[in-house]
């Protein structure tokens, strides 16, 4: 065991190192969504900038860096900058917990490639902090003093709330198959199995209130571009705009990576267990660094569905969305709880 | 115990410094050219009338105060999810009275009509 001094400096380095990985996820989230989105429309998407347009998400930084930080007037000056702030922070934090993989060995020490993989209530803390998120949504409405503004944050807010009850059930029901809240211990657990297998009712609610829960397409009412031009973040502009754009792109990732932990197996390989059986260099228990890789793998995949996903359906309505989240996915989401208590019951 | 959050204290510092830093830079290369009309509220290209943050629906108060209770019920569910093996049948009885108080009150709301929205 390390003391206290050299644990916090690779802490720092750790978490230095995750939220440069971060910023770059981000930046090439929104390429891979241009590019993707393109495709499915028979575009190219972008192609001007570098190979592929590979350089891309760096010409677009260069340029908000370069534009006016406008304040409107009238704007509570200190709350204006502490919104976006407030968004985008909870986003970087909840990777903390994120599993990615088990101990490796980096010049004789052993260092958890997860930040703080001790956590015994992950699940409480991932919900906490994403829960965080919704305050910068609500002072960027609340500071701007802009009505579509105002509107836009008032509706994100409600979505959000309503289909956090629906998230935070599906859960429940994967915490009675696992019987525990460490994410870690969630992930050893799918060594043979997935949870998607044992829990597909919770997958999918857990997929579609994540979807809501970040404001992404199809429920992305509160930025409906047609009724209110860009909602919570219609005043913003520079940086502070590709703060709230940063938010958003994270927690793609944020849901991405959380479904991979809960059902997707973790930073586990990708493979059936006969060729771990017959290679087994390609097992994360034998060779750890193989860990960030197969997150990486499997978080692409998911970010690729919910580009999908958005280029394929069209917007809810409001009360649509409302229904959706309030008549139909807390009943389904409380019965199939109950229902996994029984089984469990049952088999025990 | 605690140690083992010092990490994500780290990781909340590092990323609020790095959010800052990024408004800087922008507050630093961006150009400041201040004008009346580009200072006022964004409103379709119309002058605004009236104040940004006006009365809203009594409905979003609703949702609100619905999302309270029925998520205070939710993290009810934490500790007996977890510990749900030990307490065995007796565990899944004693829960099933729960849902079973949690919706009467749920029908009571969708009758009263506080889950509408039209």
């Amino acid at each position: 065991m390390n003391d206290l001094g050299t644990n916090i400096l690779i802490w720092v380095i750790h978490a230095v190192l995750l939220t440069v990985v971060l910023l770059t996820a981000f930046a090439y989230t929104t390429l891979l969504e241009r590019k993707v989105l393109g495709r499915i429309q028979s575009r190219y998407g972008p192609n001007r900038a570098g190979p592929f347009g590979l350089l891309q998400p760096l010409a677009d930084g260069i340029k908000l860096i370069f534009k006016e930080e406008l304040t409107p007037a009238g704007v509570d000056r200190f709350t204006f900058l502490l919104a976006p702030v407030l968004a985008a922070v909870p986003a970087v934090v909840v990777f903390a917990v994120i599993p990615m993989g088990g101990k490796a060995n980096f010049f004789g020490t052993d260092i958890h490639l997860t930040l703080a993989p001790n956590l015994n209530v992950g699940i409480l803390f991932v919900l906490a902090i994403t829960s965080v998120s919704v305050y910068g949504i609500v002072l960027a409405g609340w500071a701007s003093n802009s009505k579509y503004s105002m509107m836009g944050s008032l509706r994100s807010t409600a979505q959000m709330i309503s289909y956090e009850l629906a998230m935070g059930l599906s859960l429940v029901a994967l915490v009675v198959v696992a019987g525990t809240l460490d994410l870690n211990a969630i992930v050893d657990q799918q060594k043979e199995l997935w949870f998607v297998f044992l829990q597909p009712v919770g997958a999918v609610i857990f997929m579609l209130a994540a979807l809501a829960e970040v404001n992404r397409a199809p429920f992305d009412l509160p930025e409906a571009e047609q009724e209110l031009t860009a909602g919570y973040h219609t005043e913003y502009s520079g940086m502070k705009f590709a703060l709230f754009f940063m938010a958003e792109y994270i927690k793609m990732s944020v849901i991405a990576g959380l479904a991979i932990t809960f059902f997707f197996g973790g930073y586990r390989e990708p493979l059936p267990l006969f060729i771990t059986r017959a290679l087994p260099v390609l097992s994360v228990d034998n060779t750890p660094w193989l860990g960030p890789v197969y997150f990486s793998i499997k978080v692409v995949v998911l970010l690729f569905v919910q580009i999908w996903v958005r280029a394929t359906l069209p917007r809810l309505r409001y009360d649509q969305l409302m229904r959706l989240g309030w008549k139909v996915m807390l009943p389904i989401t409380l019965a199939w709880v109950m229902v996994t208590a029984f089984v469990v019951l049952l088999r025990s | 115990m605690l140690e083992s959050y010092l990490p994500i204290a780290i990781l909340l510092i590092v990323a609020t410094v790095v959010c800052l830093l990024l408004v800087a830079v922008g507050t630093i290369f961006g150009p400041r050219r201040k004008s009346f009309r580009k200072g006022s509220p964004y409103e379709s290209g119309m002058q605004p009338i009236g104040p940004g943050t006006r009365r809203m629906s009594v409905r979003f108060y609703l949702i609100a105060v619905l999302f309270i209770l029925f998520d205070v019920e939710v993290i009810f569910f934490y500790p007996w999810a977890v510990n749900f093996r030990a307490l065995g049948l007796f565990g899944f009885v004693e829960m099933l009275v729960f849902v079973g108080i949690l919706l009467v009150g749920y029908v009571y709301v969708w009758r009263k009509g506080a889950l509408e929205w039209d």
